[in-house]
């Protein structure tokens, strides 16, 4: 496998323009003899779908929920960046690139993130003109808020639900065209797999979730936008559903998979209450434009939070990182409470938790302010927890949130196999070791509105391949064996359930691979999660059958590829010798606990390639290479 | 806290129904509604009988995946809630609580507790959108919108389309989800070129899924979680007649 980032020559502010001329057109009339396949209707896909059936493509759409309106993406909250400089402090393209590489830790392509820059001004007016209801001023123009990593104030915002109102602007879009016929959607189905033939991507094979059929889609081309991998901690922000099936099944038919060990854990979660928590709730960043965090300055102080005097708090964030303060990034500030919590400051049940404040906000805004701008979120805090946020600080504890990583794709966001691109979260391309908050939201809708609209046209220009036929036999091989797969899972009928599988897995991988990793942690993660797997395979209990809704199943499968994947995660983070964005090791630190990257060893991409069942994937380098930006070490102080 | 559910079980569409009951032991006040009954599920995991089927995804309460009518009432009845934003410590040791799907003739029942609302779907391919293509566009801040509009626009685009709305009203009717999609639209002015229309499509999709007449009991919005406001209902009252007076099609 040659990994080529086919990045366009020329200075990096004119690489995109240049490349949208170089690169060929389908001719408006051809473009609807071509099928394109988009599994996921989160912002990445639903927006890609509606707008190359706008285009003219002939477009299949499948999401895995009931209805496209429902996918993950809905439950962003905080906003999402563009380079509109409406406030006038200093915004540029410029500035919102060199912040993003920067949040990244010098892990992100360079010509990626510019682009990324350039169109964010244009998500702004698309979702707009869509009736997507952002905050405005009195006067009538849009509002902005700050966001961490950033000293400008430029994120977009529609109260606590912008990836709601963002989402239904796209799935607005894309029933629009379901409606006039151009996109047939598939809800409730799930892909399980991607049909390769002759090195390119030709369609998939999936399964109806209410009837358990089985069957194939053939299409000129495929796209994923199946969100991230964060659920192989089992317990992280992100709905219920998430997976790594679609591009863990496409990285076994040889697209590589890039970085995953760039997972990021958001510093601002509700903590673990107990062990039926099914999943995490998030807290968003924006709460840090107001609220202060603390944590006592005495080991395990067990007074009310109203008890500890002022100078008995440790606002530690504002102390280590003064410019920053309370808006350092997530890895940073993560890290940070981690550490408080580690030397037995922490607050709460367990010590795994310490205090976002805002007292002080609501004495200098008044408590009406503060309802206005956090309301929603202060209301769910409350009925998590049942403690009133007006009266006394949040308790708050990192959790995992989003994974940088994903399956690696060139400045075309295509994958290492022809045909199949990724976009969205599922791709790795331009948040690096961490991804700034509101910047996914970004991605996903620069990916799917205004990128890949573009590249897929050159590849179908460019390729003149020929029509996919569902008569090939690599479409019957696929479809076998999903249908195996299937059929082995109801019949081991074990002892364990899969969720108990899926939380064994998760709590190991927080533990060995989470906040901060060590060679020996890693190694006993590799040693134990081919036991686990081997254990699920023989031991599972998947009750029902394969004829009806069977959500026992549809997890299983799920849970039995985060299995295989989290290997990967862990191998990852052992070969990345060095500390960087989300991924810490512990024995790569400055003296002052900061993470000691390695440029010199390390300025690359890692991309895996699969070999085969058991064998040991084969690490594929993209070295990263700046031509704008200086590399320097990352400092918020 | 012990519990027994009193749970509606159905294995497809085909399938008639029945309730179940369930004990439910062992239950922590800080767990959430669902996961109380994921706690259910893997005691009936592990005795090899299938678990109960219902939908969630989110678990926080945007998503508006989860539907349940607990107790009769649609999301369980605290305030703004959706049904996994609801916690057991809303409950009292002892309690015999009954679950099942939303009922109404648009939304069949496909599994135990789970619905097929594609007809949600169907009413906003028939309209509720603004037909904006990708690109092209004027910049966002060339038009200003009051705050008043914007504010306003934003409570009714707050709905989730969960059809609770649906589940709690006698006659069926999807007139509150509709009316904030209608709202959302109409309050802009982006969304204004097409309001006639699209209040047009939408009401008559609406009534091609079988949907009931609105009497104005007031049910939607009593077990909204969104509490999205009745006065949205009025306001789609307006433009409907104000395309009838137009005389659209
Ligand atoms: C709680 C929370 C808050 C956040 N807040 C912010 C924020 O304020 N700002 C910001 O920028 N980012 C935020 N993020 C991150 C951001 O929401 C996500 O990264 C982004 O929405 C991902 O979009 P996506 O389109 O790539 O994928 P998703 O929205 O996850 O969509 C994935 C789609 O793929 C489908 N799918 C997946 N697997 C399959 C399969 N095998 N078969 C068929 N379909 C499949 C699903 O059905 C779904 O339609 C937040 C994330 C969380 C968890
Ligand atoms: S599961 Fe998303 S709203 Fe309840």
């Amino acid at each position: 496998m040659i990994l080529d980032s086919k990045i366009p020559s020329g200075p990096l502010a004119q690489k995109w323009e240049k490349h949208k001329f170089d690169m060929k057109l389908v001719n408006p009339a051809n473009k609807r003899k071509f099928e394109v396949i988009v599994v996921g209707s989160g912002l990445a896909g639903a927006s890609a779908a509606a707008t190359m059936a706008e285009l003219g493509y002939q477009v299949k759409c499948f999401c895995f929920q009931d209805s496209p309106r429902r996918a993950h993406s809905i439950a962003a909250q905080g906003g999402i960046n563009a380079a509109k400089n409406y406030q006038n402090d200093g915004d540029s393209v410029h500035r919102l690139f060199y912040d993003t590489i920067k949040g990244g830790d010098f892990r992100a392509r360079e010509a990626n993130v510019y682009r990324l820059a350039q169109v964010s001004v244009n998500i702004i007016d698309q979702c707009v003109a869509q009736g997507v209801p952002f905050a405005r001023e009195y006067g009538g123009l849009l509002t902005n808020r700050s966001f961490g990593g950033a000293q400008v104030s430029r994120t977009f915002y529609a109260r606590g639900q912008t990836g709601q109102q963002l989402l239904l602007g796209a799935y607005q879009a894309l029933s629009r065209q379901i409606g006039n016929g151009n996109v047939k959607m598939y809800p409730r189905t799930e892909m399980l797999d991607v049909v390769v033939v002759d090195g390119h991507a030709k369609g998939i094979v999936v399964r109806d979730l209410v009837t358990g059929e089985i069957s194939a889609h053939a299409g000129d081309a495929v796209v994923l936008a199946t969100g991230g991998y964060g659920n192989v901690f089992y317990l992280s922000t992100n709905a219920r559903g998430c997976n790594v099936t679609a591009t863990w099944r496409a990285y076994k038919k040889g697209a590589a998979f890039a970085n995953p060990c760039y997972t990021q854990i958001h510093p601002t979660c509700i903590p673990v209450s107990g062990d039926h928590q099914s999943k995490l709730t998030l807290m968003s960043e924006s709460l840090r434009n107001d609220g202060r965090v603390w944590a006592p300055k005495k080991k395990g102080d067990t007074r009310r939070p109203d008890q500890i005097p002022e100078d008995e708090r440790d606002y530690f964030l504002e102390r280590k990182y003064p410019s920053f303060g309370n808006l350092a990034p997530r890895d940073i500030s993560s890290r940070a409470a981690k550490e408080a919590c580690d030397e037995g400051r922490g607050v709460g049940p367990g010590g795994l938790g310490v205090y976002l404040d805002f007292a002080d906000a609501i004495k200098r805004l008044g408590e009406e302010t503060v309802r206005e701008r956090y309301g929603n979120l202060f209301q769910m805090y409350e009925k998590i927890t049942g403690e009133d946020a007006y009266k006394t600080p949040m308790r708050i504890y990192p959790a995992v949130h989003y994974t940088m990583g994903g399956t690696w794709v060139d400045y075309n966001l295509m994958s290492s196999v022809p045909g199949l691109f990724v976009i969205g979260e599922a791709n790795f391309s331009d948040h690096g070791a961490n991804r700034l908050g509101a910047s996914a939201l970004m991605q996903g809708l620069a990916d799917g509105y205004f990128i890949l609209p573009y590249t897929i046209g050159n590849y179908f220009a460019s390729e003149k391949q020929p029509k996919p036929n569902l008569a090939h036999p690599e479409f019957k091989k696929a479809l076998e064996s999903v249908e195996a797969m299937t059929k082995r899972l109801l019949s081991i009928n074990g002892k364990r359930s899969v969720t108990s599988f899926h939380r064994e897995l998760g709590k190991l991988i927080w533990d060995k691979c989470g906040m901060a990793r060590t060679q020996q942690s890693l190694k006993e993660a590799l040693a134990r999660i081919p036991e686990l797997r081997a254990e699920f395979w023989k031991n599972v209990k998947v009750t029902g059958d394969n004829s009806n809704l069977n959500q026992d199943l549809e997890a299983a499968g799920r849970v039995a590829d985060f299995l295989e994947f989290g290997e990967l995660l862990c191998l990852d983070a052992l070969t990345r010798e060095e500390s960087c964005g989300g991924h810490f090791r512990v024995e790569h630190q400055q003296p002052d606990g900061e993470a000691k990257r390695d440029d010199e060893h390390f300025s690359f991409v890692s991309a895996w390639e699969y070999q085969g069942p058991g064998k040991t994937p084969l690490l594929h380098k993209e070295p990263l290479v700046y031509e704008e930006v200086h590399m320097s070490t990352r400092s918020y102080k | 806290m012990n519990l027994t559910l009193r749970v509606w079980r159905q294995k497809n569409a085909g399938d008639p129904g029945r309730m179940v009951e369930y004990p439910a032991t062992g239950i922590i006040p800080d767990m959430s509604f669902l996961e109380m009954l994921d706690v259910v599920n893997e005691g009936l995991i592990a005795k090899g009988e299938e678990p109960i089927a219902f939908d969630s995804d989110c678990r926080e309460g945007i998503c508006g995946t989860c539907s349940l009518v607990i107790n009769g009432i649609a999301h369980g009845g605290q305030r703004g809630t959706t049904c996994c934003q609801l916690h057991m410590r809303f409950f009292k040791d002892g309690d015999v609580i009954t679950i099942e799907p939303w009922r109404a003739k648009g939304f069949p029942v496909l599994r135990d507790l789970v619905t097929d609302r594609g007809a949600f779907d169907r009413i906003v391919q028939s309209g509720g959108f603004i037909s904006v293509n990708t690109g092209g566009t004027p910049d966002a801040n060339a038009l200003p919108v009051s705050k008043v509009d914007s504010d306003r626009a934003m409570d009714a685009a707050a709905c989730i389309g969960c059809g609770a709305c649906v589940a709690a009203c006698k006659n069926a009717s999807a007139m509150l989800f509709v009316a904030a999609k209608v709202s959302h639209l109409a309050q802009l002015p982006q969304g204004k070129v097409e309001r006639t229309q699209r209040v047009t499509n939408m009401v008559k999709q609406m009534d091609v899924e079988g949907f009931g007449n609105c009497t104005v009991t007031g049910s939607c919005e009593a077990v909204c979680p969104k509490e999205i406001s009745l006065d949205f209902i009025a306001q789609m009252n307006r433009e409907y007649g104000r395309a009838i007076l137009k005389g659209t099609k």
